[in-house]
């Protein structure tokens, strides 16, 4: 059995006396992907950034200790106010030049790419230098929220096989945010629904029924199965 | 310098500085030692108003700049006005342009230490925390440097004019550049033509000097449209 890289405890996340997430407790285990799916405003975000302790919450949270996170977030709405090229922004991570061009490559951009202004990238170039940023220094855990909208068509379908190929070749754990109900059949191990309460969780297969699905989303939803590779 | 918010955050401290000027002024003492305390003051209450309100940056200027000019007018009498507002480039002594060269290298050499955290702090502070950068800690020298230069600029440019001075040359180095080390560049470059065309033109046809540098930064920044990509 894999050694256990994060416990939470009966988290609770109060933002101007509204309750984010109420009671959640889960586990994740070392090497896997654990995907939180719930519609927007449900609080998957606000749970990432509890998890990186960048929001105050009552309950429990531990990392294994001495841990690395990289951290992917949904979007910088900032970043294109500011003339800066690639290279720049892994520089303000103080990466060295050799270990820039290695994780350019590993999130397949050629070299040329450093020269190019960050504000001109497509939205799904961004997101993944946005991957490759998080990567710098080895983390042994990446958290990745997703963009719920603004990605260019098909780019959705090549950061979720980019991410599965990095997680091969980095051992790295997984935490990622999707409204998208195929990224999880596909990609992950264990889910957590989450619409401020914790709905269900447990391995996909299992726990996305019908119903827990309906509590979900609504009454709304239809239902039809993918692939299960 | 850096970015929209410090263009924002030199207005109000700007326009604080003039009651300072007016002492300084009157009892005849350094204008930026007067300034000083002021900008200070500007300091603290920029901090309380990002702490307590969600009220955009500008309205603070707004407030901050007529109770700035209100407050000076009182006391400072009309004829001195003009320097007050604008600056009076001709009241410099050989040793206060050394003292200003020597607090402007420091200010420099702050800037370029705590430049990455800066720029990632503007891009994202969740980012930045999650970094584990301090960033209260890193706004605060922020905050400082931007107090010195505004102090210091009111001997150039005046009361009115010293967020012209900080917020003009940047705006139109970011129109001309493609990466951060040609905006830093350019922006100092620009600040420094503009500057000293204006002095030279203040020579020859003997309007003030600080309208006349920021007239050229103007001008300059009207250039920077034109080659400013779409």
């Amino acid at each position: 059995m894999a050694e256990s890289i994060l416990k939470v405890k009966n988290l609770n996340v109060k933002l101007e006396n509204e309750e984010i997430i109420k009671g959640l407790s889960f586990e994740v285990k070392k090497g896997d992907v654990l995907t939180i799916l719930g519609p927007n405003g449900a609080g998957k975000t606000v749970l990432l950034k509890t998890l990186l302790r960048l929001l105050p919450y009552r309950g429990e949270i531990h990392w294994l200790p001495e841990i690395k996170i990289g951290y992917v977030p949904q979007r910088l709405p900032f970043i294109k106010d500011i003339p800066m090229n690639v290279r720049e922004f892994f520089e303000l991570k103080k990466a060295s030049g050799k270990e820039i061009k290695e994780i350019l490559d590993s999130v397949g951009f050629e070299e040329n790419f450093l020269n190019k202004k960050i504000g001109e990238l497509s939205s799904g170039q961004f997101q993944r230098i946005l991957v490759a940023w998080a990567l710098i220094r080895n983390p042994d855990v990446l958290l990745f929220d997703e963009p719920t909208t603004g990605i260019d068509i098909g780019g959705e379908e090549t950061i979720y096989g980019l991410l599965a190929k990095l997680r091969e070749e980095r051992n790295l754990t997984i935490l990622l945010v999707t409204h998208d109900l195929s990224v999880v059949f596909k990609f992950s191990d264990y889910v957590i629904c989450l619409n401020k309460c914790p709905i269900c969780q447990g391995i996909p297969k299992e726990v996305l029924t019908l119903e827990n699905l309906s509590k979900l989303y609504g009454e709304e939803v239809k239902f039809y199965e993918h692939h299960r590779h | 310098m850096l970015s929209k918010r410090m263009a924002l955050v030199a207005g109000p401290l700007g326009h604080l500085t003039l009651p300072g000027i007016a002492l300084a002024l009157i009892y005849g003492f350094d204008v930026s030692l007067g300034a000083f305390p002021f900008v200070i003051l500007g300091i603290i209450l920029i901090w309380l108003f990002e702490m307590r309100t969600k009220l955009p940056m500008e309205a603070l200027t707004a407030i901050v700049f007529s109770a700035g000019v209100a407050i000076a007018f009182l006391f400072l009498p009309i004829e001195q006005a003009e320097t007050a507002l604008v600056g009076d480039i001709t009241e410099l002594s050989l040793k206060e342009v050394i003292i200003t060269a020597i607090f402007c290298l420091l200010v420099f050499f702050v800037i370029k230490k705590i430049y990455p955290q800066i720029i990632l702090i503007n891009i994202s502070e969740d980012i930045a925390r999650a970094e584990k950068i301090n960033v209260k800690k890193y706004n605060f020298l922020y905050l400082g440097a931007i107090a010195v230069i505004v102090a210091l600029g009111v001997k150039m440019v005046g009361g009115l004019l010293t967020a012209a001075l900080v917020a003009i040359p940047a705006a139109t180095a970011r129109n001309l550049s493609k990466n951060l080390f040609q905006f830093s560049l350019s922006g100092l470059l620009l600040g420094m033509i503009s500057s000293f065309l204006g002095i030279f033109l203040f020579k020859i046809m003997g309007f003030p000097a600080g309208p006349l540098i920021i007239l050229m930064a103007a001008f300059f920044f009207l250039v920077s449209l034109i080659f400013k990509k779409i």
